[in-house]
């Protein structure tokens, strides 16, 4: 950048480092003889030659000295130039970067409304499964109204969500794609003349709709979640919460649903159910016991079936004893005083450590709105706290989709990928416009830790409390578990949990079962992982 | 009309572009021809621009009054560049141009959102630029501008102090007092007064002694803004300052100290002060705050994101959801219609306008005018930086407008003003030159 007719631009060396003079505190000035004052604020045009007189110069040497003086000031300018036209710069990158790179996330928040102004010329596109079944259209009748239906209504309540009264699920998540128009220029001018609204894109989910149904159809009339997921990819496949709603009348019937407090419907509780991981937690003790001695094979204990701690006394689930037991053989049985002890070995510290990298406490990666867990172990925490955590009947509050991202991250080598719930974007004749690609989210665990704990969920299937699952033509791993929580009327309740995977030829699921007070989890949630399995690994 | 406005909005990015570059070639061009193609290019534009955007609301509003606007502004934009042509023969018109381009940009948004404003800002502009066609003649006869140090100060401090006590009155509210429907802004004037207290005090002694006491009472100045919530100004004014201060002095342990003093302050006020923390809080993350503080940026940043890169066209967008969308957050509405490259290019534009100031204040001999020029210049660049950095959510929101651009008639008055007095030091310099000729021939 060049100044207009600056004839101080000839001498860039000496600017420079009169700048660099400047930056290490020294007066520019000082190194060059007094010199007469040009710099008398009055305006006096003859005060300059006067004074260069009075230095002793003819009046052509003074005015080359004084030239010389003015290129120092020059450097204190040229230095605050350039120190703005950074940060003007700045101002171009930071907005730059806001719209290749902050730009999505700002469309598709929730809070923002301004695309719904696009509804004025665009048809809400299409919402789709992955093998192409209709989940959420918008339909014409007559009179030019439009009405936004759900072929599959209550199945795919939540996660696909409502567009009324605000939004939620995919419908929020999606919202900028499903009013954004790629058809045809062409048609699209033509419509333009006819005064016609353009066909929005269609977004095309990573939903199975055969396993979506089998896993609504499996969880009953049960409250709770399943959610299932591809670890190897992060596609979300199948995820049903109950009791649920009919998309289809949610405008009618929004009064009585956000009245009835005592069943929640809106709440998808594979995302935003908070429940006490149960046994399902033995998973992140065992971890973090093998990462304090790098193997489980130190592990002996001999289960009477009760341990007292401090002020409380564990007890094995039903007060069974399970007797001499190694640490798969206490993960197998889901023995609660085994855990106890190991909970007491390795400490509050790092369990709370494990807790925290395996993102307890912390905001999950999600297409659809999560909840976090919540993580109390407080530094310096009781021995009776710290043994009710280790075997996961503390005040830690989880999600399935959260347990269902810690197997899925021990079912790919300890990495968890970026769950997905949208496959790929396409306009209304079902030309793609966006495709989303499987993106690694973060390593959870080593490959080794991930390795040790797949060998504690099998063992669960071979000859634990997950034996349901064994034998059936595909091979799984996994971890029961049952919750006690107190109802609302008071009497004890008992949540039932599975969280596992499966694999036949090459092809992986990971499951998070959650029936509300389905009693132990060998006896409700693993038959309804069984029929998810089953289903989808084809037998 | 859809189809109209999705071309047109390729139409303006392409004009905007070219007027940038027009500006940047101009700079580094030396040949007085190729110079003046330049400037009747860009004039070209400014009309163009103008012309079409203004036919655009009219098709949309389908109110007469927007033509009768348009026409109004056509003439005003020819008499400014006709006056300083005739009467200024030698002023600099690349900084009329690139005025009268960021008046224009503004005329245009704030017509699309709201004609009442768009006449009254069209009104005010005309008024300012009657006033600064006077000033180049001001600065030349009044010579004892120089010496009125003390009187700058105290003007400057009594404005501030009204300031602070409407703001105490309004609870924080009010930062202007009406006089007969016309609301006054004290501290766009006090701009003015402190770069020519500062420009009196540092020119003729730039001592320790001397620095301090601009110190003092600079900081008077900061504080008393700071107190009335208008940090934006506050921050203007530090920087200027700083700035001025360095170039004074020309010892980088001023301006470190000052940054050093001015973290320490920035601290220590988050901590004293309730609405400063708020615009930290919301400028961390708008989103959880949506329903409080967080809820401007939320809504500029809402609208920046569906301009994207060509913007939606105007009136397709709806930049009507932005709170202060014709004042703060213009250039989130700007980016919304007329998309994210245009909003660069208006970066872009002030940019050339900051360079031609400090080229002007380059020129000048004389210390004072010379200080005063980078002073109005520095202001000048740093306030475009808070606002669009506010509204951008790349630094906290300070509360102050876009200069020339926003709606708001005391500080386009008083940026117009500004750029006269800069205008009038040009001239100044030129006359230098000439007695400078006369005397050695």
């Amino acid at each position: 950048m060049r100044y207009t007719g600056d004839p101080e631009d000839h001498t860039k060396e000496k600017i420079g480092s009169d700048v660099r003079n400047i930056l290490k505190g020294k007066d520019v000035r000082q190194d060059t003889a007094p010199l007469p004052d040009l710099d008398d604020p009055e305006f006096d045009p003859d005060y300059e030659r006067s004074s260069a007189q009075g230095s002793g110069g003819s009046p052509g040497g003074s005015f080359t000295e004084g030239g010389r003086k003015k290129k120092k000031r020059g450097a204190a300018y040229i230095f605050v130039s350039y120190a703005f036209v950074l940060i003007f710069l700045l101002l171009v990158a930071h907005l730059i970067y806001f719209n290749v790179k902050l730009k999505d996330d700002i469309q598709n928040s929730p809070f923002n409304k301004r695309q719904n102004s696009a509804a004025e010329y665009i048809i809400r596109g299409k919402i789709k499964s992955g093998d192409g079944e209709t989940l959420a259209e918008t339909e014409m009748d007559e009179d030019g109204h439009e009405r936004r239906v759900y072929p599959k209504g209550r199945v795919y309540a939540h996660v696909v969500g409502y567009d009324s009264h605000g939004k939620s699920g995919i419908e929020s998540r999606t919202n900028y794609q499903l009013l954004t128009s790629h058809s045809n220029p062409l048609d699209q001018i033509i419509n333009e003349f006819k005064g016609e609204k353009n066909p929005g894109d269609t977004v095309v989910t990573t939903l199975d709709s055969s396993l979506q149904k089998v896993a609504y159809e499996a969880l009953g009339d049960y409250r709770g979640a399943i959610v299932a997921l591809d670890p190897e990819t992060g596609a979300i496949r199948a995820m049903v919460s109950k009791p649920d709603f009919d998309p289809n009348e949610i405008a009618d019937a929004w009064d009585s649903i956000t009245a009835d407090s005592s069943n929640s419907q809106l709440l998808n509780r594979a995302t935003q159910g908070l429940y006490a991981p149960g046994s399902t937690f033995k998973i992140v003790t065992a971890l973090t016991y093998y990462r304090k001695y790098g193997s489980f094979s130190g592990f002996h204990y001999t289960c009477t079936g009760a341990l007292p701690i401090k002020k409380t006394t564990v007890h094995c689930y039903g007060g069974e004893a399970h007797g001499e037991l190694d640490l798969p053989g206490a993960f197998a049985h889901s023995c609660n005083t085994s855990f106890s002890k190991i909970g007491l070995d390795v400490g509050t510290k790092r369990l709370t450590d494990t807790a925290d990298s395996l993102l307890f406490g912390q905001k999950l990666p999600s297409a659809v709105a999560t909840t976090k867990s919540q993580w109390h172990l407080e530094k310096g925490a009781s021995d009776d706290d710290l043994v009710q955590t280790a075997f996961g009947q503390g005040r830690t509050l989880t999600t399935p989709y959260h347990m269902a991202l810690i197997v899925s991250a021990i079912a790919n080598k300890g990495v968890l990928m970026k769950p997905n719930l949208i496959d790929h974007v396409e306009n209304d004749a079902g030309v793609l416009v966006s495709q989303s690609k499987a993106r690694r989210e973060r390593q959870l665990l080593s490959a080794k830790e991930a390795e040790a704990l797949d060998g504690l969920l099998q063992e669960v299937v071979k000859s634990g409390t997950g034996r349901a699952l064994a034998d059936r033509g595909y091979q799984a791993g996994g971890k029961t578990g049952s919750a006690d929580y107190n109802k609302a009327d008071g009497t004890p309740g008992t949540h039932s949990w599975f969280v596992g995977y499966g694999q036949k030829d090459g092809k992986k699921l990971v499951l998070a079962v959650l029936a509300e007070d389905g009693g132990a989890g060998s006896s409700t949630a693993v038959p309804m992982a069984g029929r998810l399995f089953d289903h989808y690994f084809g037998s | 009309m859809n189809i109209l406005t999705q071309l047109s909005k390729f139409l303006f990015v392409f004009l905007i572009i070219l007027f940038t570059l027009k500006d940047y070639t101009y700079l580094g061009r030396r040949n007085e021809a190729k110079k003046r193609t330049i400037l009747k290019n860009q004039i070209q534009i400014l009309f163009g621009m103008e012309i079409l955007g203004y036919l655009l609301i009219f098709l949309n509003t389908k109110d007469l009054l927007t033509l009768a606007l348009l026409g109004g502004i056509l003439v005003y934009f020819g008499v400014t560049i006709g006056c300083f042509h005739l009467m200024y023969a030698r002023s600099s018109m690349l900084l009329v141009n690139n005025m009268l381009m960021l008046l224009g940009i503004g005329f245009l948004m704030i017509g699309r959102l709201d004609l009442k404003q768009a006449i009254k800002q069209f009104v005010i502009a005309a008024g300012g630029t009657v006033i600064a066609l006077i000033i180049p003649v001001i600065i030349r006869k009044l010579k004892a501008l120089s010496h009125w140090t003390w009187f700058y100060a105290i003007v400057g401090i009594v404005a501030l102090l009204g300031v602070l006590a409407l703001a105490t009155v309004s609870g924080g509210a009010k930062l202007s007092l009406s006089v007969g429907g016309v609301t006054i802004q004290f501290s766009e004037l006090v701009k003015i007064t402190l770069v020519f207290f500062l420009a009196s005090k540092l020119a003729r002694d730039s001592s320790f002694k001397s620095v301090i006491t601009a110190t003092v009472v600079a900081a008077i100045h900061v504080g008393i803004l700071v107190l009335s919530t208008d940090l934006g100004t506050a921050l203007v004014f530090f920087v200027a300052y700083i700035v001025m201060v360095f170039v004074a002095t020309r010892k980088a342990v001023w301006p470190l100290a000052g940054l050093g003093g001015g973290v320490l302050a920035a601290i220590a006020a988050y901590f004293l002060f309730g609405h400063v923390r708020q615009r930290v809080v919301a400028w961390k993350d708008p989103f959880a705050v949506y329903d409080t503080s967080g809820y401007q940026i939320a809504q500029g940043l809402f609208a920046i994101g569906a301009g994207g890169w060509f913007g939606t066209g105007l009136f397709l967008g709806r930049p009507d959801t932005i709170p202060v969308a014709t004042k703060d957050f213009i250039f989130a509405a700007i980016c919304e219609e007329f998309g994210g490259i245009f909003g660069i290019c208006l970066i872009l534009i002030c940019m050339s306008m900051f360079i031609l100031i400090v080229n002007i204040s380059m020129l000048i001999r004389n210390r004072f005018y010379k200080l005063i020029a980078l002073g109005l210049g520095t202001e000048y660049a740093f306030q475009v930086f808070l606002t669009i950095g506010g509204v951008t959510k790349f630094i906290p929101m300070t509360g102050i407008t876009l200069p020339l651009v926003s709606y708001g008639g005391s500080s386009v008055i008083s940026t117009i003003v500004m750029l006269a007095i800069i205008q009038g030091l040009y001239l100044l310099r030129e006359d230098e030159g000439e007695e400078y000729l006369e005397i050695h021939r």
